[in-house]
């Protein structure tokens, strides 16, 4: 073998953490380098790319053109100023399902074994996930800004509010990610994780208030959808974007919101444990 | 002389809908700077003690030391100074061959200009400098095979496993990575393999023990384990299966061991190979029996199996009880033959 003239800290083997601090900013470093890795590979997955660009430009266009005509909001509001809340919504909760094919795939393919066996984080595989997911979609947030835009969206209560409904749309979206990466950690490959997550996100993302007014449901589904958290984080970003009561809707977003980030981040960690411990 | 891995009476099972014993009790030592080899069929447990000496399980009983350290109570310590390549340990696939390096050396800890300089040194050891910047999509299986190797080897690893790291592979680069690992133990890494050929490590390993069912069922050096089955075994393919039962009570005279019959196929061990073959055929000859094919090859796995338990390795049990890997794009499970016959008079 040639030798390099380059030093290494060590001889051989990977050098060894030094205190509470050392652990601290390499597990940093960990997950911003797991981060990294999925980010680029985001980039050269078509499906993926797909998933986060042409998807949601497709739904915006179905309900704007195909369904909008046909639905009426009432309160003299546009269809599509009703629209664009719950698409945004929508497709940061579709988003999460990269999180679980992701994840389901590393564990498949042998590479968290890989992982296992380094000197690194064991959080940082998750966290480099969800963070990867959370950069993804603050691009996808992007996209469907502009979009909105093309197809007559008017946000009526300036950028501040605006920014900050974007932003309890991206909180939630990480939420969720944890959520689907349960999901993910679950499934024994990236198709079960798949089939595994739409039955999970069909009845909160369409049994809610994103795309028709709740007058418009029946009585018993429309207790279901008032609550969930799909529909709160809706009528949040309704409120935030197009004007309306606001704080009542924001303190059960953040409810929402902290309260899945308290439950399944542990939950995921704890899945991650058990399972890459116990078989393939 | 130091072990560099020590292990003790190890036992793992693994619960769920069928309880599997994968290792029952095994135990075996490897010296500093030598390469060990676990041989076994699929099932045998191999997997299972790799997985545990380098921390992705834990054992259920006994202990398991690398360079003295317990890989369960140190198994940070542990990581930093192992390196795992093989059938199992994967390489990002929506990565360049260079991207991998580097990730699999900044997980390592180690500077970022030293991972960029090791990574270009590995690329060009490894015969991939060329596709360095290509992603894995477009590597063929053999130089996947050698990129996983290259990233077990980023951070220098005093102790390396390889699982099974030619199974699939096609002759060609089953030579270029066996090339690979001898190069690697001159430079003084101990290396663990395991393997379902008896020639891979009759080539690569000084010691090795035989795993059957999560037990050793022998354990010695390749030369010692072949000495007590006879050096090569004898087959002799006839036109159909009247002639082979009359070649197999011909070919009972010739040395020392009782002949197979399988099909139109008959097989013996020798102690002496070309002058018994030499005998063989006068013998055939005699008896006016003329063989379609005549091999002198290696003993192969199966023969072991066969010699040391009085049964044949038992076809394609998911190894560890764990669901059966998809492995992607990677088309590199066919049952491969255990060893390339080799001509009369051959290399041996």
């Amino acid at each position: 073998m040639t030798t390099t003239t380059i030093s290494v800290p060590s001889v051989s083997g990977a050098p060894l953490a030094t205190g509470v601090g050392g652990r601290l900013r390499w597990a940093v470093s960990d997950t911003l380098v797991i981060t990294k890795r999925n980010l680029i590979a985001y980039t050269r997955i078509p499906e993926a790319l797909f998933f986060s660009t042409v998807q949601p430009i497709m739904f915006v266009l179905l309900f704007r053109y195909v369904f909008g005509g046909a639905i009426n909001p009432g309160h003299g509001i546009s269809y599509v100023n009703f629209l664009m809340p719950g698409i945004f919504v929508q497709t940061v909760a579709f988003g999460a399902v990269q999180t679980s094919i992701g994840l389901a795939e590393d564990l498949q393919k042998g590479l968290v074994e890989r992982f296992r066996a380094l000197p690194m984080a064991r959080s940082a595989v998750l966290v480099g996930r969800t963070l990867a997911d959370l950069v993804r979609n603050v691009g996808v947030v992007i996209v469907m800004t502009g979009m909105g835009l093309l197809v007559g969206f008017r946000p009526t209560t300036g950028v501040i509010p605006y920014v900050a409904a974007v932003g309890i749309i991206l909180l939630f979206a990480y939420a969720l990610s944890w959520g689907f990466a349960l999901v993910g950690l679950s499934a024994s490959n990236s198709e079960t994780a798949q089939v595994m997550s739409f039955p999970l996100l069909f009845p909160l993302v369409f049994a809610s208030s994103a795309f028709v007014p709740l007058t418009a449901m029946p009585g018993w589904l429309r207790g279901f959808a008032t609550y969930q958290p799909v529909s709160v984080m809706v009528s949040t970003c309704r409120a935030l974007m197009i004007g309306g009561p606001t704080a009542h809707w924001l303190i059960q977003a953040l409810l929402w919101t902290v309260g899945i980030l308290i439950v399944l981040p542990p939950l995921a960690v704890w899945r991650y444990r058990t399972r890459t411990s116990r078989t393939a | 002389m130091s072990y560099a891995i020590e292990v003790a009476d190890v036992k793992k099972t693994f619960s769920g809908k069928l309880e599997v014993r994968a290792l029952d009790g095994v135990s075996f030592n490897v010296e500093q700077g030598t390469v060990f080899g676990l041989l076994g069929p699929n099932g045998s447990g191999k997997t299972t003690a790799v997985r545990i000496l380098t921390t992705i399980l834990t054992a259920d009983h006994g202990s398991a030391l690398v360079l003295g350290h317990d890989v369960k109570k140190e198994a940070g310590l542990v990581r930093s100074l192992i390196g795992l390549a093989g059938q199992y340990a994967a390489v990002d696939e929506n990565l360049t061959g260079r991207e991998n390096l580097v990730m699999v050396g900044r997980l390592n800890h180690l500077p970022k200009l030293f991972v960029s300089g090791r990574a270009t040194e590995l690329l060009e050891q490894f015969d991939l400098a060329d596709a360095g910047d290509r992603t894995l999509k477009t590597y063929s299986g053999g130089m996947r095979r050698r990129l996983d190797l290259a990233a077990a080897l980023v951070a220098r690893p005093t102790v390396l496993f390889l699982d099974e790291p030619t199974t699939g592979l096609d002759p060609q680069s089953r030579n270029d990575l066996w090339e690979v690992i001898e190069s690697l133990v001159g430079e003084g890494t101990t290396v663990l393999l395991t393997t379902q050929y008896l020639e891979e490590a009759d080539r690569l390993a000084d010691t090795l023990s035989v795993l059957d069912h999560g037990r050793v069922i022998a354990e010695g050096t390749p030369i010692q384990l072949k000495a007590e089955l006879g050096a090569t075994v004898l087959e002799v393919g006839l036109s159909d299966h009247e002639d082979a039962g009359r070649a197999a009570s011909v070919l009972e005279g010739v040395g020392a061991h009782t002949p197979n019959v399988s099909g139109r196929v008959v097989d013996v061990t020798v102690d002496n190979g070309p002058v018994d073959a030499m005998t063989a055929l006068r013998s055939l000859d005699q008896a006016g029996i003329t063989p379609t094919t005549f091999t002198l090859r290696e003993p192969s796995l199966d023969d072991v199996f066969l010699a040391l338990t009085g049964h044949r390795t038992e076809p394609e049990e998911p190894e560890d009880g764990s669901e059966p890997k998809v492995s992607s794009g990677d088309p590199d499970h066919p049952a491969q033959s255990e060893s390339t016959p080799i001509p009369v008079g051959g290399n041996r």
